[in-house]
């Protein structure tokens, strides 16, 4: 069984190629670009779990983890993060915050599909 | 302590060449020939006046028979140690070693200075690539655009694509290959164009600005022309490479300007060397402020000159003969000119002894004045300034003990004492 991702990322070629990595396995993914509104997309879509981009735009990454992590009914969700800066510091902050796991750009496809997977448990 | 070990063994040295008795010299000198035996066997360490009148008996230079002619190096050979504390270098022996094995010593001092270059350098690229927000988007660019690239062509090398994701992961390939190129290449010419401004000689606009005024001496003579010319081509003169460098050149010229103007260069030069420089009179005769005569005295004559600014921080440094400027790390605390930053506008004129054999003094002048560049309600910009005159024959008097930085600093019962140094004994 699979389930249903929300990929909150700015980047149209990296949204289409993820999206149809994890669609082509089964995964029923929507996709989300604008950081200030990502909590209502969560809210709204109830994903198993979330790929988040740490930069994006009008409102970090981090912020919308950190709401993430303190709401009641979707404090659960595993979220993995994805950065273009594999910085030690930027690493333990998002461990700090409550990432489930953190991968540095470039990934591979692979790479996502694993995570994926193994986070929800499958 | 390793500064005058060898002292007395250099005065004997020099009585033997002479041909002078030990008795004789310590009868010139006001001492007994038993003390003057116990000198030269390095048994008592001298300095100041009894150094001076024993340098002038044997007809040579105080500076030669405290330092010998690796002075300047055993300094830096002790400076190079201070980097490297848990080597074990014999730094009581640094004397002996430069006087043995100047070539050796000279390298020791080069790669010290290259190191301290190197690790500013280091500091500044690390730096830049935590805070530069440019290179941040422009890394931050080509991360993403590889990883569209990598993934998308991850799908496409698969084959079990269907002809019209095939079309379009082509499309997107094509998009982010052009991409990613435009990003690497302002990325290069932007470390290109950084590199070219981080020559290793100059690596702080400060420091560039005071290689320049070494070279020419601290003079800027065009500007002392009665019809000087205009500050850009005095600056274009220069040939400084940096942004930041030529900044703070153009208003460092501009007060040499209106200093030179408030105090002409022959008119001081004649006063000072009428009746010594003295930076109360030199203010008075030109009715300037003390600040403006303590500069124009310390560029003109043969004195260090240090200004800093509020926060201690120093924004000029031109050193004088055995007074050397730290252009790392923090300086002595116990400057009269930090007492002059904490008494704003009021003039302090202290003696100061410098530690080692020949306990240098020099007279200090210092003053910090206050201007208010954005008016009212703005904030009060404070600087103080420190003239330091070569003191000889002041001996009777008791000056205050100072020493350029901690870390090479033998005081060590200072009370102002801020990091061990690695020269004094039981720290």
């Amino acid at each position: 069984m699979t389930g249903r991702v929300l990929l909150i990322e700015d980047e149209p070629n990296i949204i289409e190629a993820i999206r149809f990595i994890l669609s082509r396995d089964g995964w029923r993914v929507d996709t989300h670009s604008d950081g200030s509104t990502a909590m209502d997309a969560v809210r709204e879509r109830k994903p198993d779990i979330i790929i988040l981009d740490v930069m994006l735009p009008n409102r970090s990454g981090f912020d919308i983890l950190s709401d993430l992590r303190s709401d009641a009914d979707l404090g659960q969700t595993p979220v993995l993060m994805l950065t273009a800066r594999g910085q030690k510091k930027d690493r333990e902050r998002a461990v700090e915050i409550g990432a489930s796991r953190f991968m540095t750009k470039p990934f591979s496809n692979a790479e996502v599909l694993a995570s994926v997977r193994e986070l929800t448990g499958q | 302590m390793s500064i005058s070990e060898l002292t007395g063994s250099r005065i004997r040295a020099r009585r033997l060449d002479l041909g002078l008795k030990q008795a004789d010299l310590a009868k010139a000198c006001d001492i007994s020939a038993s003390y003057l035996n116990l000198i030269e066997h390095n048994r008592r360490r001298i300095g100041g006046g009894l150094l001076a009148a024993l340098a002038r008996a044997l007809e040579t230079d105080p500076g030669a028979l405290s330092q010998g002619a690796g002075g300047a190096l055993t300094t830096a050979l002790e400076a190079a140690s201070a980097a490297h504390a848990n080597a074990g270098a014999e730094v009581s022996r640094a004397e002996d070693f430069a006087d043995r094995f100047p070539g050796w010593a000279k390298v020791i001092e080069a790669q010290g200075q290259r190191i301290q270059q190197l690790d500013r350098l280091v500091e500044i690229l690390n730096n830049r690539l935590t805070h530069d927000p440019l290179l941040g988007a422009a890394m931050h660019d080509v991360l993403s655009t590889a990883t569209a690239i990598r993934s998308t062509s991850g799908i496409l090398s698969d084959g079990d694509v269907d002809p019209e994701w095939q079309t379009r992961f082509h499309r997107n390939l094509y998009e982010d290959s052009q991409r990613l190129a435009e990003a690497a290449g302002s990325l290069v010419r932007y470390l290109d164009a950084d590199e070219d401004q981080m020559t290793p000689a100059a690596l702080t606009p400060l420091e560039e600005l005071e290689a320049w005024l070494t070279d020419t001496d601290w003079q800027v003579p065009s500007l002392e022309r009665a019809l000087p010319p205009d500050l850009d081509s005095v600056l274009e003169g220069a040939g400084l490479a940096t942004v930041g460098g030529r900044a703070l050149a153009r208003r460092w010229l501009k007060r040499y300007l209106e200093d030179a103007q408030s105090i002409p260069a022959a008119e001081l030069d004649q006063m000072m060397q009428a009746s010594g420089p003295d930076p109360a009179a030199v203010a008075r005769h030109f009715g300037t402020d003390l600040a403006t005569a303590l500069r124009r005295i310390g560029l003109r004559g043969n004195g260090a000159l240090v200004i800093c600014d509020g926060s201690g921080t120093l924004t000029f440094r031109k050193p004088a003969d055995g007074f050397d400027v730290p252009r790392f790390g923090a300086t002595c605390p116990l400057w009269p000119l930090f007492e002059a930053l904490q008494r704003p506008l009021t003039p302090i004129r202290m003696l100061v002894e410098l530690p080692g054999a020949e306990a240098r003094r020099y007279m200090a002048y210092a003053i910090s004045m206050a201007g208010h560049p954005d008016g009212f309600d703005g904030p009060a910009v404070v600087e103080a300034t420190m003239l330091l005159l070569p003191q000889e024959g002041a001996d009777a008097e008791t000056a205050r003990a100072v020493g350029t930085s901690c870390r090479i600093c033998p005081r060590a019962d200072c009370a102002a004492r801020r990091e061990p140094s690695i020269l004094g004994e039981g720290l």
